[in-house]
């Protein structure tokens, strides 16, 4: 029906007038989802909220039982790896497409870490008998009656965040492979930025659940 | 151009481009069988397939309200056990909320007209909108699964503690409206950013249609909302499958937790119910007076004054379970203060029809059955929302006359009135407008007679979602079960022309109603591209003043920009000056 080969780049959708239209959407569509994924976790930040005003000795208490050092070094972890994401959208944004490759690759590593400690940190766990949900709940190291309420809300926050970092971490393999293809450059890397987008929010929720989790007393 | 003056005036070459009455392709033909259908990601056929499917769920939700009222011709068991009826009514509920009310206007009518309306070939994702479809159905296979299963009895609104105990399929149910949700939410990001980037050169905010500032502000609170939806109902499996303790008090949970979760949701769902309804509203009614709209930027806005307030009200539905003081008497204001920018709407509708030219074509008469109905749903919602009277109305059947009136009396006869309305584009046929008529007046007189004396029986007493009731309210279900029968039939006679038309209606020329609106400026059925020059408009939405002709205008190149080398110089030319057009 058409000659495609001059009319419009390879990128660009054919509902869209121009490559710019096509990025500002992406860009906008990108960010309304951060705020609908920002209302999710409130949610959670929510019940968090009620349950701590509720009973604020269980929650020092138990709070206690997470491991400071570690989860610090996490944070760290994740903020470097927002660093290294941001330089993979530079790289991308100077044509540099090795560098790109690499930033993404240390993103990967460095989430994967995170992944590795909260592994550890939950296997510890289970093992001592701190499990989700009073039934399965057997720790007897907590001396108050509701300890398993503060580990579910524990559980199903880091949980749900875990669940978007694995998500997040297939993204960027995807965006990588691509990127191994050369289907990024300066005129083009809006997968990569949205990725990017994605992963600071990611990274973001850590550094409000670090606090609120481990660091109360 | 070096001058030294800036001056915000662009030109562009124009021409006039006439919808032919009879296009050759369409987006029908350019895209046949059923595998191009599945995986079609053109926003028309994704309309479509969303309108079916809402078809087939309101013909299930139906048919379980319509054995619901069977049952309660009689005071004691006439035919269904009591554990079943308890299913009946959650699964009516759970259905006619999550697979027919929420999804039906923008996601079936929204998608196939708004991006017609705001000139674009499609919206801003289209891959994501097929998406968005399919999450639906994925939502729908689980809710079948729990039927299957051990269905769900506890109501549409999930109650603790009653729905963490409850033998049913509550988690199969839950987790299908998780799922549902992404659906909601996919749709409405979608919609935002349509609106927001992909409007055609002229169209500024101000010019937009307010079909598209309602599906603006409904896309805004599914965004917001919907994800404290699924949070809600992940916490409720957690606490079901795990025993969180979260909302039982034996574990240190609290139920009232689980309501005012629910609830932040609940509620702003039901303006994303009726908000796209009333943009409906405001396209038919000014087509069929032939007259601007009064008010557009009051209505333009109430839509995103409601959407906020929307979020502010949730406790209204908590009146009897023991919030504070404080917290109720906020609330019930704040309730109050949610019905003006609904009642500014229906005065400015009403002054619309002043002086119009009024033509009482099917979709005009959805309309004056619409503000007939509407209205008495919202006033006696006010009436629910004064917390004194609500202590003795809570839990009656006041409360589902009320929103079966808004919900049902609103939103659904909004729909009739846009799929009456919009008909002609999307198929290209006409439908027979004396059986068109002939159903209206069995929606209505079945209507009223179903729910008129619900409110009464309330008042007096009668509770909702009983099985069983004391021979004082017989008369009232009697009555209401013969006026859902006549509901059912008018639904029927729908059913039946509007299939007959499919395959054997009359062709409709590019416009029948003579309407000013840009979906109208193309054919009927449209192209696969939905026009195919680049629209630009100089007047506002309903200008009925001005000459047709100055609708349909579009920019003076040949082709969609695709294949010329002359046509792509002067897009290019042009695309600095028109690019401006589209930015607000």
């Amino acid at each position: 029906m058409s000659n495609h080969s001059q009319a419009h780049p390879a990128h660009l959708q054919h509902h869209f007038v121009d490559s710019d239209q096509q990025f500002d959407a992406a860009k906008m569509g990108m960010w309304v989802f951060i705020v609908n994924e920002i209302l999710f976790f409130g949610g959670l930040f929510c019940a968090y909220i009620v349950f701590r005003a509720w009973y604020p000795d269980l929650f020092t208490q138990a709070a206690t039982e997470l491991n400071t050092v570690w989860g610090a070094v996490n944070t760290l972890v994740l903020i470097g790896s927002s660093l290294t994401v941001a330089m993979a959208i530079r790289s991308a944004q100077k044509n540099q497409i090795k560098g790109l490759q690499i930033n993404l690759l240390i993103t990967i590593a460095l989430a994967c870490i995170f992944l590795l400690i909260k592994y550890f940190e939950y296997s510890h766990k289970l093992h001592i008998g701190i499990w989700p949900g009073a039934e399965l709940y057997t720790y007897e190291g907590i001396d108050h009656p509701l300890a398993h309420v503060f580990f579910s809300i524990y559980y199903v926050m880091t949980g749900i965040h875990a669940i978007h970092i694995i998500v997040g971490i297939g993204l960027m393999i995807w965006i990588y492979i691509r990127a191994k293809k050369n289907e990024f450059g300066s005129e083009y890397y809006t997968p990569v930025e949205m990725v990017g987008l994605y992963w600071h929010l990611v990274d973001v929720i850590w550094i409000f659940l670090f606090p609120l989790l481990y660091l109360i007393e | 151009m070096a001058t030294a003056e800036v001056s915000n005036k662009k030109t562009l070459k124009v021409q006039r481009f006439k919808p032919s009455d009879n296009p050759s392709n369409t987006y029908l033909t350019d895209e046949k069988g059923v595998w191009a259908w599945m995986t079609t990601v053109d926003h028309k056929k994704i309309g479509i397939m969303y309108l079916v499917a809402v078809a087939i769920f309101f013909a299930v939700g139906g048919a379980l309200a319509l054995l619901l009222r069977t049952e309660l011709m009689t005071p004691a068991k006439t035919f269904i056990e009591a554990d079943t009826y308890n299913q009946l009514f959650t699964l009516h509920g759970a259905i006619m909320v999550f697979f027919v009310l929420v999804p039906s206007i923008p996601a079936a009518l929204g998608n196939f007209i708004m991006p017609m309306q705001l000139g674009a070939k499609d919206v801003a994702f289209p891959k994501l909108n097929l998406a968005s479809f399919y999450i639906y159905v994925a939502g729908a296979i689980f809710t079948f699964i729990a039927l299957a299963q051990h269905g769900l009895d506890t109501g549409w609104t999930f109650y603790t503690p009653y729905s963490t105990e409850s033998s049913s399929s509550v988690i199969w149910v839950t987790m299908g409206v998780f799922i549902l949700g992404f659906s909601s939410i996919l749709t409405g990001t979608n919609f935002i950013t349509t609106i927001h980037k992909m409007r055609a050169p002229g169209i500024t905010w101000g010019k937009l249609p307010l079909n598209v500032w309602a599906l603006y502000a409904t896309s805004i609170i599914q965004v917001l909302a919907t994800p404290v939806l699924a949070i809600t109902v992940l916490l409720l499996t957690m606490e079901r499958w795990l025993g969180f303790g979260i909302f039982d008090p034996a574990l240190g949970g609290d139920p009232v937790l689980f309501q005012h979760f629910f609830w932040f949701y609940s509620h702003p769902a039901v303006y994303i119910m009726i908000v796209p309804g009333f943009g409906i509203i405001s396209e038919v009614i000014s087509t069929f007076s032939k007259k601007t709209v009064f008010g557009y930027w009051a209505i333009a806005l109430s839509s995103l004054a409601i959407a906020f307030i929307g979020f502010l009200v949730w406790g209204h539905h908590m009146f009897t379970s023991g919030q504070s003081a404080v917290a109720t008497t906020v609330f019930s204001f704040l309730t109050f203060l949610v019905g003006i920018p609904t009642g500014i709407k229906i005065f400015n509708w009403i002054a619309t029809l002043y002086k119009g030219s009024i033509k009482m074509d099917t979709p005009m008469i959805y309309v004056f059955i619409f503000l007939f109905l509407f209205s008495i749903g919202g006033f006696t919602g006010i009436m629910l929302g004064a917390l004194s009277v609500d202590i003795h109305l809570h839990d009656t059947y006041y409360v589902v006359a009320h929103f079966h009136y808004v919900m049902m009396g609103g939103t659904l006869i909004a729909l009739l009135a846009g799929l009456h309305f919009w008909w002609p584009k999307m198929t290209g046929k006409l439908y027979n407008e004396k059986l068109a008529k002939i159903a209206s007046v069995f929606i209505f007189v079945g209507f009223n007679v179903t729910f008129l004396p619900q409110f009464v029986m309330g008042a007096q007493g009668m509770p909702r979602r009983y099985y069983n009731y004391v021979d004082q309210f017989t008369a009232f279900h009697q009555t209401s079960t013969i006026g859902s029968y006549l509901l059912g039939v008018g639904f029927l006679i729908i059913l039946y022309y509007l299939m007959h038309s499919l395959f054997k209606g009359a062709k409709s020329p590019a416009n029948p109603w003579g309407s000013r609106g840009l979906e109208w400026q193309a054919t009927s059925p449209p192209d696969f591209h939905n026009f195919d020059h680049t629209p630009v408009v100089i007047h506002g939405p309903y200008d009925y003043h001005q000459p047709m002709e100055e609708f349909q205008l579009g920019l003076a190149v040949d082709t969609n920009g695709h294949d010329s080398e002359t046509a792509k110089e002067v897009v290019d030319k042009e695309r600095e000056q028109w690019k401006n057009y589209s930015l607000g």
